[in-house]
């Protein structure tokens, strides 16, 4: 081939690439001017727990393994591409067999997996390792937020989406923490080996957090664990990562890792409240208290489907505004709220709410819902009452 | 070996003036493997095109943070189908599609072997379809448990999920009476002379594939029955309370699921192969390594279920067996890529429409499986599982990768298939703007996996919005290029240019003999090969 030619093929690639990195450019610029409200994110979120930094490492290893075989493979199909073209006047080889290349195409690739299994096979027993717990924590996943259970201390709590409607329907700003924020987040002490036990009460749901590299299906009527140990004080945020219904982009999982003092003075705190809120369910309440504690319950656990307007979203989740059951006769009424709704034999999405809610609680709910909207039952359901329904 | 007798009804020759019915009964009532090929590839394209839009409905909520187009469960309906369609409305028949028209002209068959199962099992797809959208309208809405109808949430559902399974087995009929024609045509109807291993890789592909096809489709057929007992009849697989367990669902799905995407991927291997050759003018390199590369991750995919389930808590003896089969599939999946680029060194390469698709295929769907390879790594697939990254993953071995060889594909024929060519320059444009825009729509989508973004969410918190937007343009580019190729292949049929018998200078398979278009009715006296 001659040397003018050459210069041709140099200039055609000169221009070949000055043309493509004006695009990237222009792409890059169109990305930095809409990047004034947060970062571009590439890669894992950076990781706090032993494992988190493994598989963070493991990532990052495998990674450039690839990228550097991905590299090396088209550099030859694209020299191919440019030298064996016939309009460069290229005549076609006619081989098409080669035991050798194909013996050796085959065994160096065996050869570089076993390279990468090998700290992947270390990682993978060291996170299924569960045992010697510093404290064990019990997270039930249901439709559509997780419970946290301190089975050690004998106390917990639901933790629930925190973020107004308003933000999610565009109706005014988004927040910070736009979806990753809820009501009451799970704490944990730094530095401690915390080995959780996972579970679902309704369909599959699954407890991610990435700074922690964990990640474990809840599965319903199976217990699962996992474990972490949080190195470095913070607060870590998460969202369910199995589809779990109509709600499961809005079940966030937020861990806050404290130093041990302030842990231990957390805790005592929640065993203190624990003992505050069991309430006593003989004691007579005032409407007012009823449903002002009834809206609250509402909001945390019927809202999501019956809406805040209790019109729900028909047919699969019906209204309670003007509905026979919540202006009927109470009776009725507490037995959908404490067993749930059973079709066919099969479980629905309303489920039975007396495994989760208190008798206290279901009978501010279902006096609200009776007094709420266009409902003017008047009734007052007391919690007694709801004790007596339940047996 | 030697063909069946061809059985001239009547007694009177076939010529070019066919008889069988006209307007509309006679894609009704047809037999005829070209026929039934047409309306297969048709059918899978406006499959393409309406999962499509479903696909751009989703990127359009996504376009920002908030709820701003649709509500929540309608977001998992539209996830839900868009999967369902795309693989067994759009894919799947279309890999037939080419099967019909390729597999008889390729090994000097007159026909397929069983030409009346044929009409059948094409025309049981429609009413599958139908069902399917029919759904959309029911009460509670059509499904949106994920096209994976994980139980329990399943089993939860409106009755748009007894649609769905219906529509299951019925598809699944289609694929198991389709494939049962394939094996027995390549088996029994190969010119005299042509050995298996001198078939073209197209038909050992498609081969090896119609063998998946029946091994799996069974296994999801009871795996959606079992579904459906649970919902309406009492029983309870997949409910603890009655002794049964969620998880079962999953295994029993993948078993079905895993080969399932080498189900929808050998068909493509098959015409990247023919194509590659053709265009470098040079033989498949490696043609019978190509093959035991193809069997081997055939048998391989039944090993490597559970790599989907990571998640789920398995003992760690399972996720180590998993994982290492998993990542020995690279090894004949390698081999391919290497073969591929092997045929192409020392060629002398054209850049044809066909030819610029298959190397897209090959270059992105490598892409793809080393995503598939980091995803291997089980501690790594912990922190992807289930987000963006699998989406990405998924889209570039599926769309790069089986789609894009599909659009080479019909390029590649449509001279041989309506005796016309197609325009060119109008190929290549679609060619471009379908890699650069696929890259701008899945590229991110690695980025917001990594970065943490759950799959199947409406709604994302806002440091996910930059790439979300990126990716809902380059959405909006890929699918409107999609109509280029529909004008291209309308405007051929209707008045492209003549075609020649044989277009391509380095196609050397047994339909490029044949006049273009190809007649109705060919090889009634089969060829031979040497």
């Amino acid at each position: 081939m001659d040397r003018i030619k050459v210069a041709q093929r140099v200039g055609q690639a000169v221009r070949l690439v000055a043309k493509t990195a004006l695009l990237a450019a222009m792409l890059a610029s169109a990305l930095m001017a809409s990047s004034a409200r947060a970062a571009l994110e590439y890669n894992l979120q950076p990781p706090v727990t032993p494992i988190g930094e493994q598989i963070f490492d493991l990532h990052v290893y495998i990674m450039w393994i690839c990228v550097v075989i991905f590299v090396g493979v088209f550099a030859v199909m694209f020299y191919s591409i440019f030298a064996h073209r016939k309009s460069q006047g290229h005549q076609a080889a006619q081989f098409h067999e080669n035991t050798t290349v194909e013996v050796v195409w085959t065994v160096i690739p065996f050869l570089i997996l076993m390279f990468m299994a090998l700290p992947a096979t270390r990682t993978i027993l060291a996170m299924k390792d569960t045992t010697v717990p510093d404290m064990t924590i019990k997270v039930t996943g249901y439709q559509w937020k997780w419970s946290y259970d301190y089975i050690d201390q004998g106390f917990g709590f639901v933790s629930n989406l925190k973020t107004p409607h308003t933000q999610i329907y565009n109706q005014e700003p988004k927040g910070e923490h736009y979806l990753l924020e809820v009501d009451q987040p799970m704490v944990v002490p730094v530095g401690k080996r915390i080995r959780v036990l996972i579970t679902a009460g309704d369909v599959i749901h699954s407890w991610w957090v990435p700074a922690f590299g964990v990640k474990q299906d809840a599965i319903p009527g199976f217990v699962r664990d996992a474990w972490f140990r949080a190195d470095k004080p913070g607060i870590y945020r998460g969202q369910c990562a199995e589809l779990c219904g109509k709600e499961h982009g809005f079940m966030p999982i937020v861990v806050e890792v404290l130093p041990a003092d302030q842990y231990a003075a957390w805790a005592d705190a929640q065993k203190k409240k624990a003992t505050a809120a069991a309430d006593d369910p003989a004691r007579i309440w005032d409407v007012k208290e009823l449903t002002a504690r009834g809206e609250a319950v509402y909001t945390a656990n019927c809202a999501a489907c019956h809406q805040a307007n209790g019109k729900g979203v028909p047919p699969a989740f019906p209204p309670l505004d003007g509905s026979k059951i919540a202006t009927g006769p109470v009776a009725a009424h507490l037995d959908v709220v404490l067993n749930g709704v059973v079709r066919n034999g099969q479980a629905t999405a309303m489920v039975a709410w007396k495994n989760t809610l208190s008798p206290t609680e279901i009978a501010a709910v279902v006096t609200y819902e009776r007094n709420a909207w266009g409902n003017h039952v008047g009734d007052v359901v007391q919690p007694s009452q709801v004790a007596a329904a339940g047996k | 070996m030697s063909s069946i007798p061809h059985d001239h009804a009547g007694g009177h020759a076939h010529d070019e003036h066919a008889h069988h019915p006209g307007g509309i009964m006679r894609w009704i009532t047809t037999t005829n493997h070209k026929d039934i090929g047409t309306l297969y590839l048709w059918f899978s394209f406006i499959m393409f095109l309406a999962g499509g839009c479903l696909a751009l409905t989703i990127r359009t909520e996504l376009f920002e943070p908030g709820l701003q187009i649709v509500d929540p469960e309608f977001f998992n309906s539209l996830t839900t189908l868009h999967g369902l369609i795309m693989i067994f409305g759009a894919i799947m028949p279309a890999a037939v599609g080419f099967a019909n028209w390729q597999v008889p002209l390729m090994i000097g068959a007159p026909d397929m072997a069983f030409a009346r199962m044929n009409n059948w099992s094409f025309w049981l797809l429609p009413f599958a379809v139908t069902l399917l959208f029919t759904s959309f309208f029911v009460p509670g809405g059509a499904a949106a448990g994920g096209w994976t109808l994980y139980a329990p949430l399943s089993v939860q559902a409106g009755m748009g999920m007894d649609l769905t399974i219906f529509a299951i087995h019925i598809m699944g009929a289609s694929s198991i009476m389709g494939s049962i024609n394939i094996i027995t045509t390549i088996l029994n109807l190969r010119a005299p002379g042509m050995t298996m291993m001198k078939m073209p890789l197209f038909v050992w592909t498609w081969l090896i594939t119609a063998y998946l096809l029946i091994a799996v489709m069974p296994v999801l057929a009871g795996a959606v029955t079992m579904l459906l007992t649970d919902r309406h009849f009492g029983t309870s697989f997949f409910n603890a309370a009655g002794g049964g367990d969620p998880v079962m669902f999953q295994h029993i799905f993948w078993f079905f699921g895993h080969p399932e995407v080498y189900i929808m991927i050998l068909p493509s291997f098959g015409i990247v192969s023919t194509i590659i050759p053709a265009f470098s003018r040079k033989p498949l390199f490696g043609y019978a390594s190509m093959v035991y590369a193809t069997s081997s991750i055939a048998i391989l995919s039944f090993l490597v279920w559970a790599h989907h389930m990571f998640t789920v808590g398995m003992p760690a003896a399972g996720q180590l067996f998993f994982m290492y089969m998993t990542m020995l599939i690279a090894v004949p999946t390698g081999v391919k890529v290497f073969n591929w680029i092997a045929t192409m060194w020392k060629g002398s390469m054209t850049f044809e429409t066909p030819m610029l698709f298959a190397i897209g295929f090959v270059f992105l769907f490598t892409l793809g499986g080393f995503t598939g390879l980091v995803l291997a790594i089980t501690p790594v697939d912990i922190q992807l599982q289930d987000t963006y990254y699998v989406v990405a993953h998924f889209h570039y071995v599926l769309v790069a990768g089986s789609l894009f060889a599909f659009f080479g594909g019909i390029y590649y024929w449509l001279p041989k298939w309506c005796g016309r060519m197609y325009n060119e320059a109008m190929g290549v444009w679609h060619f471009w703007l379908s890699m650069i825009f696929f890259n701008i729509t899945f590229f991110p989508m690695h980025f917001l996996g990594l970065a943490g973004m759950p799959r199947r969410v409406p709604d994302y918190a806002t440091q996910f919005t930059d790439w979300n937007m990126v990716a809902s343009i380059g959405a909006f580019g890929f699918g409107l290029s999609q109509l280029l190729l529909l004008y291209n292949v309308v405007t051929c049929i209707r008045s492209g240019p003549p075609a020649p018998a044989k277009p391509w200078e380095g196609a050397d398979t047994l339909e490029w003999t044949l006049p273009s278009p190809a007649p109705y009715h060919t090889f009634e006296t089969p060829p031979h090969v040497h």
